[in-house]
């Protein structure tokens, strides 16, 4: 049966002249146009706003306000540890003394004391720069050791005078400045991407020995836990 | 223009085309890959400041010194307390995992109530005021009756505050039916008793012997105190020194031992006799510590040359007459040779003809109270209390015999918990109303467990102070939540072999979760509503007041350090140590009577009806004292042990053929006392006849993770008191194997 029917779609007068002639060939083209740039459209654009959340932060921190107040720059309040280790966001016991009352009137500055301070809750701040939990890294190594300064890494946060919406990767559930804020991963400035070839350009330039330290052997388990 | 298939094929390679030359499948691959890597629903500890508390982990034999790391109020690692005595920064399995059993599923919140059956599971939840009316309500009605001797508590440990304040609290009621957990730790206590004549506890200087003959001792399996024991072991290895292991499988230990002497299970005893034999009649004793610090060492004598011949151990034990000679003369001759007993892992009692043979074998050498050999440490005597005060009640009760005869029928045994089914089944020398347990899990770790759950439904009212949901508790009419081991006070004396007096303190190392109330506390609580003399006799606010005053200017030490130990003891030299009626060691005290005692026990069960012999064995990597192993545990066992939730048997190849039995057959384990569903592990590590069974498996109660794996060998395996000392004395039962 089939053999009939293919002969009878390859009957004379129907072939691929005929195709030509009443234009099939340029909606082909069309077709493929369109398909095209509609996935380029997709990919480029509405991919991204789709993959990635929008959230506020729970205060609109203001950092140059309390950059301008502490004399020991970002490490008045992103310290590290007796042990070395580094505080990251800053606890509520250290706001306590100077927010235990409301100072100025703010909105987010009266909410902060009301709904934080006073009921002892930490704030669930958004960490835009945390690298997935396989990923070990260690700061001390990095502004100690090697003398890095912060806006390497995490650009002129300091200098803001308000907290950017931060994008969570509804995939992954990690935010969207470990990938950078280009969709095709392209970067301007070192502190655009924190990926893992992020890592491994700074390390190769610098001439870093990626050892471990206990070790002194190159490995996975040096970064990756 | 006309529209047809190829143009929607079209459309798609274009499609295909756009969407390779977006970032959309690249990054979604990079983004799929992060996800896959790090599960959403996979728990990650918190992050933020490390922060570490140094304590003492309950959970284990001994209590290992631990420092939990914590991230907030969360406790994310236990690790061992550097510096802790004999441990000295290391943990033991149980202890390391004891995490899972914190933040596990079954800890019990709030008080409850049992509705229908018992061990039903069907519990409704009550208040603190309902819980301790009850619970008074039960007591009053025992005092009210003139019986307050029906009272009893069973709880784990014989030392610390918490056993002190219940047996005060028994004491001032009225019921002498204070009961702990057995383990060697007695049957050394006995031993003592009767050859030293003091009340003392057993301490080994293992760290100084060079040549140590283990008389079926794990040393590397759990027995003793763990981590010490581990310690030791590796120490020995460094030093070069000799470790011999008696016993019929082939342990872990055995496998690192230096020499392997397989022998018939429960004639570990007639062994150490035929090593005796050789020592006297070579003359290669202490002749020092045996003519001037002993005394009965003719008769000993007498009774090892005419019964204990090498011909004649080697037809009780198996082993050959060489060896018997061999090991003999190598022990007499090392320099500081230490011979020591209790099977495995030394949780069960065993035979006193047993322990005393071997205790004498060091006597022999005259290791006692000496470097590397075998101490007599006093017993705890920090917590000194006035006596309570006693009513007339009290005083009634207090002169009842004790439902399980020690004191009594066993002078020399403190607690024999294995006699308490048949005194509660026979109501002599009178019926039990009300039982409370604390700490202790007999309805998993007393032998006969089905004899004793039908028992122990004809008590009228037990109450179980319990951290979990455990086979006790499961069965109880009331449970009252304890705060866990990381949750409270608690001192901890060592009674495992640690050759100095030691106290730990465990300490709150995480908030409290739940309704819970610290055992002491609520005895604190309850005498106080039974008011009188009960309440004049528990003058503390509450629990942690009472701990503070009982351990006085150790406190702050133990705060400091987490533990207190008197490093400078040094055991009585040989003119003061014995307390005999000669004030000399006794070789052969009345309980030996006519050597009847050192004759191997048989064990339970007919011959013919059950050929083959079962032995429970213990392994480091089961927990089987009355807390269940947590899934690390569990994660750590071989498959040829547990696989899924079937427990294998181990058999010698040659039983197995007998039986028609191969490697990994299902069979039906059949003893005296009950039968289960096993497979079986075919080893040459076992001596034919014989059939080896883990300990700690099997437990029915807690939850889904840690129930239901295996069998509870404890539940096969009946009691047998020794007729000396009343301790369990039973290492295995007649059994069955058949293909199931």
């Amino acid at each position: 049966m089939s053999t009939a029917d293919d002969a009878s779609k390859h009957a004379p007068g129907t072939g691929a002249a005929d195709d030509r002639a009443d234009g099939a060939g340029g909606a082909i083209i069309f077709a493929f146009v369109i398909g095209l740039a509609a996935s380029l459209i997709v990919g480029w654009v509405v991919f991204p706003k789709l993959l990635y959340s929008q959230k506020r932060q729970p205060i609109d921190f203001n950092h140059a306000l309390h950059l301008g107040l502490e004399d020991q720059n970002c490490e008045s309040c992103h310290f590290f540890r007796e042990d070395g280790s580094f505080s990251g966001a800053p606890a509520l016991a250290q706001c306590i003394g100077c927010h235990a009352e409301v100072q100025g009137d703010s909105p987010d500055e009266i909410r902060f004391v009301e709904e934080y301070v006073q009921k002892g809750r930490e704030v669930p701040w958004l960490i835009y720069s945390r690298q997935p939990q396989c990923v070990y890294f260690s700061h001390v190594a990095h502004v100690r050791a090697g003398g890095m300064d912060c806006v390497s890494c995490h650009g002129h946060i300091g200098e803001s005078e308000r907290l950017p919406v931060y994008e969570e990767n509804r995939i992954s559930g990690y935010s969207r400045n470990l990938w950078g804020h280009n969709i095709a991963g392209f970067k301007k400035d070192s502190w655009d991407r924190m990926k893992m070839d992020d890592c491994a350009e700074c390390h190769a330039r610098e001439g870093v020995t990626q050892a471990s330290v206990q070790t002194t052997k190159e490995g996975c388990f040096v970064c990756h836990k | 223009m006309k529209i047809d298939r190829r143009c929607f094929l079209s459309l798609g390679v274009g499609a295909a085309a756009g969407t390779v030359l977006s970032p959309l499948p690249w990054k979604i691959t990079d983004d799929l890959s992060i996800w896959s890597q790090m599960w959403p629903w996979t728990p990650w500890p918190a992050q933020g400041e490390n922060t570490f508390t140094n304590s003492v982990s309950t959970l284990c034999t001994d209590g290992c010194g631990i420092t939990v790391r914590k991230v907030g109020g969360r406790a994310v690692k236990i690790e061992g307390m550097a510096g802790y005595p004999g441990n000295e920064g290391g943990i033991c399995n149980l202890c390391a995992a004891g995490l899972q059993l914190h933040y596990g599923p079954t800890r019990v919140r709030e008080p409850m109530m049992r509705v229908g059956s018992r061990g039903e599971g069907q519990w409704r939840t009550v208040s603190w005021e309902q819980a301790l009316g009850e619970v008074s309500r039960q007591l009053a009605g025992a005092r009210k009756a003139g019986t307050p001797e029906a009272v009893g508590a069973i709880v784990d440990q014989p030392y610390g505050s918490v056993p002190a304040l219940f047996r005060r609290f028994l004491t001032a009621f009225g019921s002498p039916n204070f009961m702990y957990t057995p383990t060697m730790a007695d049957a050394y206590a006995a031993v003592l008793r009767l050859t030293h004549g003091t009340d003392s506890l057993v301490g080994f200087d293992l760290e100084h012997a060079d040549y140590i003959l283990s008389f079926g001792s794990g040393i590397i399996d759990g027995w003793g105190s763990p981590v010490r024991m581990f310690r030791a072991h590796s120490q020995w290895k460094t030093d070069g020194a000799t470790v011999k292991q008696v016993e019929p499988r082939l342990s872990n230990t055995a496998a690192q031992s230096s020499q392997w002497i397989p022998v018939n299970p429960g004639s570990e005893g007639a062994l150490a006799l035929g090593l005796a034999h050789i020592i006297i009649k070579e003359s290669l004793y202490d002749y020092d510590f045996v003519n001037n610090y002993a005394s009965g060492f003719e008769q000993f004598r007498d009774l090892v040359l005419a019964q204990f011949s090498p011909g004649n151990v080697s037809r009780l034990t198996g082993v050959d007459q060489s060896t018997i000679v061999s090991v003999a003369r190598e022990f007499a001759r090392a320099h500081r040779p230490l011979a020591i007993c209790g099977r495995g892992q030394g949780r069960t009692t065993g035979e006193l003809g047993y322990f005393l043979a071997v205790h004498a074998l060091n006597a022999l050498m005259g290791t006692i109270n000496r470097p590397g050999g075998v101490w007599a440490l006093p017993v705890p005597d920090y917590i000194q209390w006035p006596e309570p005060p006693l009513d007339d009640v009290a005083r009634g009760g207090m002169a009842k015999e004790r439902l399980d005869g020690a004191g009594s029928a066993f002078p020399v045994a403190r607690s024999l918990p294995h006699r308490l089914a048949a005194a509660i089944r026979e109501q002599k020398p009178y019926g039990l109303q009300v039982l409370m347990v604390s700490g202790a899990n007999p309805l998993y770790t007393l032998p006969g467990q089905t004899d004793l759950q039908q028992t122990l439904g004809q008590v009228p009212f037990i109450v179980s102070f319990a951290t979990h949901m455990d086979e006790t508790a499961a069965y109880a009419d009331l449970v009252l939540p304890a705060p866990s081991h990381l949750e409270r006070y608690e001192d901890v004396a060592s009674t495992a072999g640690y050759p100095r007096p030691l106290i730990g303190l465990a300490r709150p190392v995480v908030p409290r979760e739940g309704d819970t109330r610290h055992p002491g506390d609520v005895l604190i609580q309850l005498a106080a509503a039974l008011g009188g003399s009960l309440q004049e006799a528990f003058p503390w606010p509450d629990y942690d007041t009472c701990l503070q005053e009982t351990l006085a200017d150790r406190w702050e030490a133990m705060l400091a350090d987490g533990y207190w130990a008197n490093d400078r003891f040094q055991p009585d030299n040989w003119d003061a140590a014995f307390a005999t009626a000669s004030g000399r060691f006794e070789f052969f005290p009345d309980a030996v009577k006519d050597g009847a005692l050192f004759q191997p026990l048989e064990p339970e069960g007919d011959a013919a009806q059950f050929p083959l012999v079962l032995i429970p064995y213990d392994t480091a990597r089961i927990s089987n004292g009355p807390v269940a192993s947590p899934p690390f545990l569990i994660k750590t066992v071989a498959d040829y042990v547990l696989k899924g939730k079937e427990m294998f048997v181990e058999i010698n190849p040659e039983s197995a053929d007998a039986l028609g039995l191969r490697e990994g057959s299902a069979a039906r384990l059949t003893t005296p006392r009950g039968s289960a569903t096993v497979r079986v592990h075919l080893s040459h590590g076992i001596m034919p006849g014989l059939v080896g069974a883990p300990r700690g498996l099997g437990h029915t109660a807690y939850d889904d993770y840690l129930a239901g794996k295996g069998v509870n060998v404890n539940a096969l395996v009946g009691a047998i008191s020794d007729p000396a000392s009343g301790l369990d004395a039973a290492w295995g039962i007649r059994a069955s194997l058949a293909k199931a």
